[in-house]
């Protein structure tokens, strides 16, 4: 067990490179209980999800979710979350486990709108199964027809007898579902998963294998990638700064580096040779120490070693040959698309 | 479970000692603890190493972990097969996982580590540290 943002998790259950390789290609479980949410509701609920978000909340539907960065007013990221809009005056804000607390303030701090937010994590247990086989295995449990629920949408119904938010969202870059319930739940849907997806080989998975699944997919971890001092269109996460939804907190700065373009990028790497760049690594181009490695760690499923990284914008294009500093000898790597790891459509 | 035979250090390497030389490997309870295991780097042959210094890494998935000779030394072979096989350190970590051969400058330092049965004790304490 470790340590994570105040809750004692698993970093594996049978080993992380074989959940990994079960998530890719039949199923995995994960207990992400430790996930924040949060919920604004009232007349200026999507006002306040507006101002504090930078992608355009008010192009959800009813039963869709996406995903958004909290910002500061410097344009630079609070955390990252997922937007989910139940009505037209309820929006349920998932984020990360560690800054919760910080993030509820964040939001009633910049309410100028009267929307009422409540800190409900406690409120909720969430489980996630990912993994090409998970639409089968949760289909055996609940009523509810779950092809019909597109990528980022979700729809309420019983799991195993439970209530449950059914969302078609995941951090692996497989296919699955994140459902969300009353903790009272937590153990007897656990059981109930795990039962339904024994024969499909589906396997536990603990933190470990959320971290290699969510690299090799390209995504962004808080406190790796994106934090207070990094801006929406230096990790790369353009798609998700909408300038065209009107003002928001950040968004002047957020034009003006548009404009400018930013000075550093995030890049994904691979090593040329067997060694591991890992978090903190620095990273030199041309011989010259350029930024540091933010996420680093071998891909079970691709067989590389994989990271990414900020570099200067002007050397991060594609095909750039980058040196991996560990332990004082010179590791060589290079530059390459992100994400790393698509699934077969 | 832990060879009789061999001795241990705190930082969980094990070497079992014949006549002048040593085979160093690390025990079943770093294997555990590192998860699995995906590459090692090992010293050249002819180093000139001291006790309690690092010689290599073993990397898991998650995790680095520097290996500390357990004795003084000159390494005289390095198992090869683990170059292209590193996760044969989980499954055969106190025999065909060994990682270095050396020769001891010194056969008294032996007397400073832990045998299995301390060892034994060691780690079961670890574990309840773990837990608590």
């Amino acid at each position: 067990m470790v340590n994570f943002g105040g809750w004692d998790m698993p970093l594996e259950y049978s080993g992380i490179i074989s959940e990994h390789e079960a998530v890719r290609t039949r199923a995995g479980l994960f207990d992400v209980s430790h996930m924040g949410e949060i919920e604004i509701r009232g007349a200026g609920a999507l006002e306040l999800v507006q101002w504090v978000t930078c992608n355009d909340a008010a192009k959800l539907t009813i039963g869709q979710a996406q995903y958004s960065g909290l910002m500061t007013e410097r344009g630079t990221f609070v955390d990252d979350l997922l937007v989910h809009k139940i009505s037209e005056a309820h929006y349920l804000l998932c984020v990360n486990a560690g800054n919760q607390d910080y993030d509820f303030d964040h939001i009633v701090s910049h309410d100028r709108f009267g929307a009422k937010s409540e800190n409900a994590g406690p409120r909720y247990s969430q489980l996630a199964i990912q993994g090409p086989r998970a639409k089968e295995i949760l289909q055996r449990l609940t009523p509810v027809p779950l092809d019909p629920i597109r990528y980022y949408h979700f729809t309420f119904g019983k799991v195993d007898g439970v209530d449950c938010l059914i969302a078609r969202t995941g951090y692996t870059g497989e296919d699955g579902f994140e459902i969300y319930f009353d903790p009272e739940f937590s153990e007897k849907l656990w059981d109930a998963l795990m039962h339904a997806g024994q024969p499909a080989g589906m396997l536990p998975c603990g933190l470990g294998a959320r971290n290699t699944l969510r690299l090799e997919a390209g995504m962004c971890l808080y406190g790796h990638e994106i934090d207070e001092t990094t801006t929406p269109w230096e990790a790369g996460l353009g798609w998700i700064c909408k300038l065209s939804k009107g003002a928001f907190l950040g968004s002047e700065l957020l034009a003006r580096q548009k404009q400018t373009g930013p000075e550093r990028k995030l890049a994904g790497f691979e090593m040329l040779d067997r060694r591991i760049g890992r978090d903190g690594y620095p990273i030199l181009i041309a011989g010259r120490e350029a930024g540091r490695v933010t996420s680093g760690c071998p891909a079970p499923f691709l067989k590389k070693n994989i990271g990414m990284a900020y570099v200067p914008a002007a050397t991060s294009s594609l095909g750039t040959e980058i040196e991996i500093s560990i332990r004082s000898q010179l590791a060589p790597a290079r530059i390459v698309a992100l994400p790393f790891y698509k699934r077969p459509q | 479970m832990y060879p009789r035979e061999y001795r241990y250090t705190k930082e969980h390497e094990w070497i079992k000692a014949e006549g002048g030389t040593g085979t160093i490997g690390i025990t079943d309870y770093a294997q555990q603890e590192l998860g699995d295991v995906v590459f090692v780097e090992l010293p050249k042959v002819g180093a000139q190493i001291n006790a309690g210094q690092s010689f290599g890494t073993v990397e898991s998935v998650k995790a680095v972990s520097e290996i500390f000779s357990p004795v003084t030394g000159e390494i005289l072979e390095t198992n090869s097969a683990l170059v292209n096989a590193p996760e044969k350190i989980n499954q055969d970590p106190h025999g065909s996982a060994w990682l270095v051969r050396m020769r001891l400058a010194d056969s008294k330092e032996l007397v400073g580590l832990m045998d299995a049965p301390a060892y034994e004790a060691y780690i079961a304490e670890k574990a309840k540290e773990h837990s608590a």
